[in-house]
């Protein structure tokens, strides 16, 4: 009874999430039934592989904006990492592997000295995050004006396919034929990956200290600070993360497309599909409530929407704008409370 | 006897804003295990000074020691390390995180450097069951809750916090009575246990009732501190005010019938307003009484054109129905002008200069087609000045830099451009000097000898007594008395506000 | 003069005209810059021929429309991010409709589009944000629908030529297009109701409907201005272009908003007045064009670019309390 009672009141604060999740969840089974093949091991590595770099983009953009703040330079940092990846990831395993941490220390940093500006120089995230993406992008272009690079290849292989691929590129379990292997073998890798940043990355993140004083201080700046909390770290902290995501974003797409590409167009891309997809996931643009495994989902029904447009041979011409109308429909669905509200000041809050 | 040694001393404690002195060279003294009332009129300096100990705010000079070891707090954090916790009257909680969240809010149990949300859960269940609260889930946003008993919430996170030093700063002014006598035991048994407690409250019997020492504040100072009993309740009256008491209120006229402005029956929204009857004619002052939250601000809020789906009938004027908006109010042939609740937040706009505020309602009038015209605006605002004797540098100032007094003043004046035939007032003296307060009441006089109709809200029962013609108490959503001329008394307010009738029962 | 004395002198100007004069005072500095760079390698001063600055006005004249527009919603604590495809929306209209009709036409959609977003954000009460941006994007939608994704080969109307690249009496026509709006923008934010009703409602939005002021539709109003300042600039580009072309508008968004908070104007409303857009717009063209002039690769000057933004804001606050 206290269960239910509890379950129930969980589902009603949730009910953002929940919507996403649903909707997520149809329109991914009616794509696969529509799918001329049906479900298979290889479209879902491909549909993993095209959504990884969106999902990380907008689990960065959910920190920023849990805070109350938004952070117009996560697609920026995304290209920048993504060109730093470029060039590092090659040599000896230990090599790229050191390159690899050292591409997501370099998004951490910049999402750090976004939190710096923030903080101590008191300028609004929104304006802070215009400028230094702008810096961003130009560190890009130094680094690889032409879109190139090295990217070991096999490591490309490995990480874009399939379990099975990865023990076999690197002889591992036996080539991927060890028994204990098979019953994940044909879990694609990006798909674990993703799991384990949500695993180990944001979730300890979010039972800190340090995450919840990041809703507190969205939710009520004021009461944060008077209750004691860390209030300027936790900003600080919540910019950090935003560049560590955005840097997995950046890290993936190189190894997924074995080069970087200081693109400004995709970047900006990126930004503005991370806003969407962290609303649509139930994020409320004023902080405070939400988290970055709904800003997952959202992207995740960002990407869906476009793969329909392959299998369904409809002009891929409508895509921006069933993309626009399906945002503006989500968001003026959950908007439909205000014209409900019996008190208009409660509308200036 | 150990408890003689005092637990918090300040010494020459001085702090000012922007050139106004708020407190002056304070030298003050809090024992253990005592209930230490801080009394004063508003602007006394009681909120400066609990916020400089409690790590708010930082003194601009003076000493502060605590036990005897000198002490400089930079944040409130840091107050609460060496056990200072304050219950503020504006809520230190955050809306968007559960109860069992708030409560341990600033050092929650931890595991492996996560927070243990099972300890949490009944670490929060534990203090929630001490203040008598079971009623309260731990997993409920605090968002959900009402006022009263977010309250509670906040005087269980102060206790989790093991407070050597609580301030309550008008803790109990939220709660159902239930509630206050829970607050009056917990603090009975933080005094056995030696904690000091720092208590600040306008009604004068919670203080007789709780406390065992009192200090009063006027103006920035520290006037005197003495032991309950010492000194009789018109003395310290005397005390906090400086002078004889006798607020001065301009004379009230022989009461008459008057033609009715405003006719409101059975006036219902939502389950605030139950059934309000009510009318005010014009040259009438009407007050409105009771308990805070009653359904007094929505009353005026529906009047206003503010609440969506208000039922009943109101006659404005002679024409039906309430305003759809406040636009409307403004405009319409009977205009309706509102002097909102929170004055910083609904009733000016502060980042903007004052000429703009006082032209905010009446930009229709100073205007010529499209365009401002300056010259007229110059002279509405020049007038408006004058009228209210708003003291002011410039018009061109940012009006958040007038006093809590003036910019009241602008508020008024803004609504006074639109030449309205019905005022709300909605607590319009709270946080306002004296001074200010009296030439308030005797504009409202003023008003309505000019024939229009007032209609006023105030928690002070002082102010309705003396400025109104006729006072309607509210109780739950309904009118349950009406009282005029002589019988407009304290005693019948009070006993009306508490919705017991002495009249009746006598 | 010692930095000291003149942090001291900047501290006597009234907080509000601050950023004005200190963006004034670095668009010196680029010219002197540029200058003395011109000088050293080349030996003239190209900079201060006044033919150079015409004609980096004229360039200027897009985005400065379009920030004027951006001004009037941010000073309500709003935002337009559907500029960039507003302003295309209107030249692909307008170019396809041609004639007389061309430019009534590209402004109606501006109009419209402002309209909606006005809806969105006053009405429904959805954050501007994130309604302006799917707004964007169906307008994208539309207009590659409506292209097939190629540039369209209608071509702007002679009106629309003149307008962009024509000059009279020497100076070039956009200039005057420009100054015309400016005045327009610049004398509704300070002498008229609706003006002052903007200011209001961008400081504190309860307080401004609880003083009658009908905020929905000065919200509404303000994405009108907004959404009819990208329409002009739209108008003028496919002028200037002969003919509209796909994401012909994207440039324009983030620096109109620079230019905006450069200018002193606060991102959360209420506060800046129109000659600091005015200047902050100045500023970007010629920190642009002088890093142009110096054959700077993109990339540092995207990185100029960022830095001065940080740099100038972090100069604005202080010895102030508000932030930017």
């Amino acid at each position: 009874m206290r269960l239910a009672k509890r379950l129930h009141s969980a589902a009603l604060r949730n009910r953002a999430f929940l919507g996403a999740l649903l909707l997520f969840a149809v329109f991914y089974l009616v794509y696969h039934m529509l799918h001329p093949r049906g479900f298979s091991s290889a479209v879902l590595i491909q549909n993993t592989n095209e959504s990884v770099a969106i999902v990380f983009v907008a689990m960065a953009q959910t920190l920023p904006v849990l805070t109350g703040g938004l952070d117009l330079s996560v697609g920026a940092v995304m290209t920048l990492t993504n060109c730093i990846a470029s060039e590092l990831l090659t040599g000896t395993p230990a090599e790229m592997l050191f390159g690899a941490l050292l591409t997501l220390a370099c998004g951490a940093a910049f999402g750090c000295v976004n939190g710096l500006i923030v903080v101590y120089g008191r300028i609004q995230p929104i304006i802070t995050t215009l400028a230094t993406g702008a810096v961003a992008i130009g560190l890009a272009l130094l680094i690889r004006p032409r879109p190139g690079g090295e990217v070991d290849d096999d490591l490309s292989w490995a990480m874009t396919n399939t379990v099975f691929d990865f023990a076999e590129t690197y002889g591992l379990a036996e080539g991927g034929e060890a028994a204990w292997l098979q019953p994940f073998a044909a879990i694609p890798v990006p798909l674990l990956i993703v799991l384990a940043v949500v695993l180990f990355i944001w979730l300890p993140f979010r039972n800190t200290q340090m995450g919840r004083t990041v809703y507190a201080v969205g939710s009520a700046e004021g009461a944060a600070y008077m209750s004691g909390l860390p209030v300027e770290r936790a900003k600080i902290a919540a910019f950090t993360l935003a560049g560590l995501f955005a840097a997995c974003a950046g890290l993936y797409l190189a190894i997924q497309t074995s080069s970087g590409n200081a693109d400004v167009t995709q970047a900006g891309a990126y930004t503005l599909n991370s806003i969407a997809a962290v609303v649509l996931g139930g994020t409320s643009l004023y902080g405070g409530v939400g988290g970055a495994i709904g800003s997952l989902v959202g992207a995740l029904i960002l990407r869906v929407i476009s793969f329909y447009f392959r299998i369904l041979a409809i002009d891929p011409l409508l895509q921006p704008l069933i993309e626009g109308v399906v945002l503006l429909g989500a968001v003026s669905l959950g908007a439909l409370r205000t014209l409900r509200v019996k008190n208009r000041l409660e509308l200036f809050r | 006897m150990p408890s003689d040694q005092p637990f918090i001393q300040l010494a020459g404690v001085t702090k000012s804003f922007q050139g106004i002195r708020a407190l002056e060279n304070v030298a003050f003294a809090c024992r253990k295990g005592s209930i230490h009332a801080i009394l004063g009129e508003n602007g006394a300096g009681k909120s400066t000074l609990i916020k400089i100990m409690s790590g708010v705010l930082a003194a601009d000079s003076g000493e502060m020691r605590v036990e005897g070891r000198p002490v400089r707090f930079s944040t409130p954090a840091e107050a609460a390390k060496t056990g200072i916790v304050c219950i503020f009257q504006e809520l230190s909680l955050v809306p968007d995180l559960s109860v069992a969240d708030n409560i341990m809010l600033a050092d929650p149990p931890k595991r492996f450097g996560m927070i243990d949300r099972r300890r949490q859960r009944r670490r929060a269940e534990e203090l929630l069951a001490r203040i008598r609260c079971e009623d309260i889930d731990p997993d409920a946003l605090v968002r959900q809750l009402s006022l009263s008993r977010r309250q509670m919430v906040e005087i269980a996170k102060a206790l989790g916090q093991e407070p050597r030093l609580l301030i309550l700063d008008e803790a109990t002014s939220a709660l159902t009575s239930r509630d206050v006598q829970t607050v009056y035991d917990l603090l009975a048994e933080l005094k056995e246990q030696d904690v000091a407690c720092l208590f600040i409250s306008h009604r004068m019997h919670e203080v007789e009732a709780l406390c065992d020492t009192l200090s009063v504040f006027r103006n920035g100072r520290h006037i005197e501190t003495f032991a309950k009993g010492e000194k009789s309740d018109r003395e310290i009256v005397h005390l906090m005010i400086g002078r004889d008491v006798e607020t001065q209120f301009p004379p009230r006229p022989e009461p008459r019938r008057r033609e009715p402005l405003l006719e409101v029956k059975n006036l219902r929204w939502e389950n605030r307003l139950k059934g309000i009857d009510l009318s005010v004619g014009r040259g009438e002052i009407v007050g409105l009484g009771g308990l805070d939250g009653q359904g007094q601000k929505e009353l005026l809020l529906a009047l206003f054109g503010v609440l969506r789906q208000v039922e009943g009938t109101v006659k404005v004027g002679g024409m039906e129905g309430v305003p759809a908006s406040p636009a409307a109010a403004r405009s319409a042939r009977t205009r309706i002008a509102l002097v909102p609740e929170d004055r910083k937040t609904e009733g000016l706009m502060l980042q903007l200069p004052i000429a703009d505020n006082l032209l905010a309602s009446a930009f229709a009038r100073v205007s010529s087609g499209p365009f401002i015209d300056r010259a007229k605006a110059e002279t509405a605002i020049s007038a408006a000045i004058e009228k209210l004797r708003i003291r002011l540098g410039s018009p061109r100032d940012i009006v958040a830099t007038l006093s809590g007094g003036n910019q009241q003043k602008v508020v008024i004046a803004k609504w006074l451009m639109v030449e309205p035939d019905l005022i709300l007032l909605n607590d319009p003296t709270r946080g306002i000097d004296v001074g200010t307060k009296q030439e308030i009441y005797r504009l409202m006089r003023d008003l309505a000898e000019e024939g229009k109709a007032v209609l006023f809200y105030s928690s002070d029962y002082a102010e309705l007594i003396g400025c109104c013609d006729r006072v309607s108490v509210m109780y739950d959503g309904r009118i349950v008395a009406e009282l005029e001329g002589e019988g407009i008394t304290e005693e019948a307010i009070v006993a009306a506000s508490l919705n017991i009738a002495p009249e009746a029962a006598a | 003069m010692t930095a000291s004395a003149i942090t001291r002198a900047i501290a006597r100007i009234r907080e509000e005209e601050r950023p004005v004069l200190i963006a004034a005072g670095f668009v010196l500095v680029i010219l002197i810059i540029g200058t003395a760079y011109t000088m050293l390698t080349q030996g003239t001063a190209p900079l201060l021929s006044p033919n150079y600055l015409l004609q980096q006005l004229q360039t200027g004249a897009f985005l400065g429309i379009c920030a004027a527009g951006m001004m009037v919603v941010i000073l309500l604590g709003h935002i337009d991010l559907s500029i960039p495809w507003t302003l295309t929306t209107a030249a692909m209209m307008a170019t396809a409709v041609g004639g007389e009709m061309a430019i009534p036409t590209g402004i109606a959609v501006g109009l419209a589009v402002g309209l909606f977003n006005g809806f969105g954000a006053a009405v429904l009460r959805i954050p501007s944000m994130i309604f302006t941006l799917g707004v964007d994007s169906v307008l994208r939608g539309l207009m590659v629908f409506h292209t097939g994704g190629f540039a369209p080969q209608t071509d702007a109307t002679p009106l629309m030529r003149f307008l962009a690249s024509g000059r009279v009496l020497g100076i070039p026509s956009a200039v005057f297009v420009w100054a015309l709006v400016s005045v327009v923008i610049a004398v509704m934010l300070s002498r008229t109701a609706f003006g002052r009703a903007i200011y209001a409602t961008g400081s504190r939005e309860a307080a401004a409907y609880l003083s009658g002021i009908r905020t929905r539709l000065v919200i509404i109003g303000a994405f009108v201005c907004s959404g009819v300042c990208a329409a002009i600039a739209g108008i003028l580009l496919a002028g200037y272009a002969t003919q509209a072309y796909q994401g012909m508008g994207n440039i324009f968004l983030l620096p109109s908003i620079a230019a905006v908070v450069l200018g002193g104007t606060h991102i959360l409303g209420g506060r800046g007045r129109y000659i600091g857009t005015l200047v902050g717009v100045i500023l970007i063209v010629l920190l642009n064009s002088v890093l142009s002039m110096m054959q700077m690769p993109e990339a540092v000057r995207q990185i100029i670019y960022g830095a001065v933004i940080i740099a100038m804001l972090l100069v604005y606050g202080r010895n102030s309390k508000v932030t930017f």
